[in-house]
């Protein structure tokens, strides 16, 4: 697979398009009002007629676009793996196409993006949350959302009702834990703060 | 306080034995618990071998696995409990007659494990009353039949006119005759 006449025909076809740096495979920017038709184009046309993955980006509340949609792709006669990313163009209510029609292995990725990031993908057949429950009221991949949780109802108001419980956040205990990185020795994960815990409480 | 006032007395004839209602009771239920496996995560793993020939749970009348709520007496929670399943797990503990008891196996529904997440209840006892708590992640099976026989214990010491509150709610077992 060449990818610069790859891009090349795309940018023909789309003139939105733009190279996308990447380290491990082609990628590739389109806007996304064209992201169906250039999935549509690279399945038809360049025989990428499997859709890998397809996640939504998050990167906070001060970049703009904020939100965007990713799309792996991988043609299974070439064995060639593309990423194809589209920015959401509205960081307030961020929303792009469906790729249901195109690829309908989409359908409960774009739930999942939907539910974590809050992407609406127009076209959608059947958008529901997929993880969290209906009702949920955040969408907690959010950068701004704690891991920790938010306070909020029980899904059920029965249940609720009867322990008198709510989602409350779960404790922390200095963490999130995470890996400081280097050799398997050195990596085990750990609190960023350790000055605080049950005992002491955050500064 | 013990239910074990068992006595043979051989004066009487026929082969009769002097006990408390309580005691039978008591002793019927500890050697025939039913569980219902309430297996969500990796520690149910632990259980279904807790129940295979090498481990047997059968030795102390419990492999009569019921996954029909109404026919089970003691909820064994293993694995993580979140709180979209939190619900399920409380209806399905509601169909459960009483007497009836809930065995948190593993760290994740006792406290909920490593999961310090949005997503996960820290421990199944916010939402159901726990018996015993089975440390580990997961628990081997051992110690799984080690909790079983804990609870076989606390049943023992129970009296069978049961009265259990729990959260203001109170449900009384009575036992006639
Ligand atoms: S305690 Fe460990 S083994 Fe058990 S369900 Fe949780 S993560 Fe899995």
């Amino acid at each position: 697979m060449d990818a610069a006449a790859l891009l090349a025909d795309l940018q023909a076809a789309f003139p939105g398009a733009a190279p996308r740096p990447s380290a491990d495979m082609p990628g590739l920017d389109v806007p996304a009002a064209d992201l169906p038709a250039a999935v549509t184009r690279l399945r038809d046309a360049h025989g990428f007629d499997l859709l890998a993955d397809l996640c939504g980006v998050d990167r906070g509340p001060a970049v703009s676009p904020r939100f965007s949609v990713v799309v792996h792709l991988l043609g299974s006669g070439h064995h060639a793996y593309l990423r194809v990313a589209a920015a959401c163009p509205d960081d307030a209510a961020p929303e792009a196409p469906s790729l249901t029609a195109v690829h309908p292995g989409a359908d409960w990725h774009e739930r999942e993006a939907f539910d974590m990031f809050g992407i609406r993908f127009a076209g959608h057949p059947d958008l529901r949350r997929i993880l969290m429950w209906d009702g949920y009221p955040h969408h907690p991949l959010r950068k701004e959302f704690p891991l920790a949780g938010m306070p909020v109802d029980l899904p059920a108001a029965d249940v609720a009702a009867v322990t008198g419980r709510r989602v409350e956040p779960a404790p922390m205990m200095g963490g999130p834990f995470v890996s400081p990185g280097g050799t398997m020795a050195k990596a085990e994960p750990v609190a960023r703060d350790e000055s605080w815990n049950e005992e002491n409480p955050k500064p | 306080m013990g239910n074990t006032e068992y006595a043979y007395n051989s004066k009487v004839e026929g082969e009769v034995i002097v006990t408390r209602a309580d005691a039978v009771v008591n002793w019927v239920r500890r050697h025939s618990v039913w569980p219902m496996p309430m297996g969500l995560a990796c520690c149910a793993i632990e259980l279904m071998a807790a129940g295979g020939s090498r481990f047997d749970i059968a030795r102390f009348g419990m492999e009569v696995m019921r996954f029909s709520p109404r026919q089970a007496d003691c909820m064994i929670v293993a694995g993580t409990v979140t709180y979209k399943m939190a619900e399920v797990v409380r209806r399905i503990y509601d169909q459960m007659a009483e007497p009836k008891w809930v065995v948190a196996m593993g760290a994740c529904a006792s406290s909920g494990g490593m999961y310090r997440s949005y997503a996960t209840l820290q421990g199944v006892d916010r939402i159901v009353p726990v018996d015993i708590y089975i440390s580990g992640c997961p628990p081997r099976p051992e110690a799984l039949l080690d909790g079983m026989m804990l609870l076989q214990e606390k049943i023992r010491t129970e009296g069978a006119s049961l009265r259990r509150t729990f959260r203001g709610r109170t449900v009384e077992t009575k036992v006639v005759g």
